[in-house]
């Protein structure tokens, strides 16, 4: 009925298909329309729920992936111009059952309550680490400003980030000593 | 394909010539909110340009003392030496946007595309007097950002041209950036406040956002500045510091909106100009 009678009428830009580049794989998008967010089509169309859509204003941090090794929310991105450049979503950060230390600290230090914003703040702790392995307090909260959290008041958040990097660097130290 | 990823200036001019109904995207941290929000005709074309290598690139030129920045050069990367170092209040305005997601997608050009009198990088484009680039099919045009910046949301970009970058001097001087918001992060401007100091050549520029249609220069702030202080010691008095307040508030014309008060905004320029002033001359005679 109606989808007959639309058929001749569908707008340039809503037949789209391109390949996306997705935690080390690549992804088809078919029938897609042009204004499409990266956020949309990763959770509608290639079914990665992980990465959470709440603002989609780029002011909740909850979508946060990286485009390019760059921290970025997906929201913000049009899926389509990301073409050929590397995507990395919460689902890519450790295999299903075993959790990257970032991840266990979280769970450890209690930074996780009802658990919307947390893929994002786990994208948003690596790309913080990766910048500066011993962070200041000061600079968490400041890279992580990009991130809302409306359950943990950010106490426990902080101080998984901090559990991180003095286990990574006692690891480290551990390795110096053993050589 | 509707969405096109151009590598190269020439290749995205002859683009946009093809199609100048196309949306021009670079970080797409406002074109995306209107089509999320629906504020913004779906795009039947797109030109992203966040892969064009002169745009992603910048250059100091030390015999002329200046730099040119690319458009589509992010808030993240503006934030780092040597840019931090050549230009600190630009460094310093993009600190102040967004979060670090929104900087590392958000750049100097699509600041300018929107044209918001909350841009946080526009200040500090008018302070330093810069000159804006915009490549078309003839070639390269330039004006200054004064002459760029026509109104809200609105600039002197003709629908065939793409903002290319703009130029800026690098100075000898104070360079301060202030902003005005509810918190320090994620925060849309509700009043800013640039001041740029050239030593040598005796001037103190002040620009300030949020509090008018376009970014706004204080001429009679700065005249005043550049009479009273003492540029060799450093030294300002507390009065010059507060009549350089009052003469920014002066020349501000704000407006009440869901944001702030006039009134707030206005006492804020105050504020903000002259606390710059004072960062940029310490001492108190």
């Amino acid at each position: 009925m109606s989808h007959d009678a639309g058929a001749g009428a569908v707008p340039l830009g809503f037949h789209e298909q391109y390949s996306l580049h997705v935690n080390g794989e690549p992804r088809d998008v078919l029938d897609a329309w042009i204004g499409e967010s990266l956020l949309y089509v990763l959770r509608e169309r290639l079914g990665l729920m992980g990465s959470k859509g709440a603002c989609e204003q780029g002011e909740c941090g909850s979508c946060s992936v990286l485009v390019d090794g760059e921290l970025v929310c997906s929201c913000l991105v049009m899926a389509a111009s990301a073409i050929d450049q590397p995507i990395v979503t919460i689902e890519g950060v450790a295999p299903v059952g075993s959790p990257s230390d970032v991840q266990s600290a979280f769970v450890e230090a209690g930074a996780v309550q009802c658990g919307f914003c947390t893929p994002g703040l786990i994208m948003a702790t690596n790309a913080l680490l990766e910048r500066s392995a011993t962070p200041s307090e000061l600079e968490i909260r400041e890279e992580l400003s990009g991130n809302v959290c409306r359950c943990t008041g950010y106490g426990r958040i902080i101080e998984a980030v901090q559990r991180v990097a003095i286990s990574r660097q006692s690891a480290a130290v551990d390795r110096g000593s053993a050589r | 394909m509707p969405v096109l990823v151009p590598t190269s200036l020439d290749d995205a001019v002859s683009m946009l010539a093809d199609a100048p109904d196309a949306l021009v995207l670079t970080g797409g941290t406002d074109a995306m909110v209107e089509i999320n929000m629906g504020h913004r005709r779906p795009p039947t074309r797109v030109i992203a340009l966040n892969r064009v290598a002169e745009l992603r690139s910048w250059t100091y030129h030390p015999d002329t003392a200046s730099l040119r920045i690319g458009a589509a050069v992010t808030y993240a990367e503006l934030m780092e030496p040597p840019i931090a170092d050549l230009v600190p209040a630009l460094a310093q305005a993009a600190r102040t946007v967004g979060s670090p997601q929104i900087r590392h997608a958000g750049t100097l050009g699509g600041n300018l595309g929107t044209c918001s009198p909350a841009g946080d990088g526009l200040p500090v484009l008018a302070a330093l007097d810069a000159v804006v680039h915009l490549a078309g099919p003839t070639g390269e045009r330039s004006m200054p950002v004064a002459e760029f910046m026509v109104g809200v949301k609105r600039n002197a970009r003709r629908p065939d041209e793409l903002i290319a970058g703009v130029t800026l001097p690098v100075l000898d001087g104070y360079q301060g950036y202030s902003k005005v918001g509810v918190r320090n992060a994620m925060v849309i401007a509700l009043a800013t406040a640039c001041v740029a100091v050239d030593t040598p050549s005796r001037s103190i520029r002040l620009a300030i956002g949020s509090v008018a249609t376009t970014i706004l220069r204080c001429g009679e702030a700065e005249a005043m500045a550049t009479a009273d202080v003492d540029f060799a010691t450093g030294t300002a008095s507390a009065a010059t510091v507060a009549r350089f307040g009052e003469l920014a508030a002066a020349a501000s014309r704000p407006i009440d909106d869901h944001r702030a008060t006039a009134d707030y905004r206005q006492h804020a320029i105050s504020v903000l100009s002259s606390r710059l002033l004072r960062r940029a001359f310490p001492n108190e005679s």
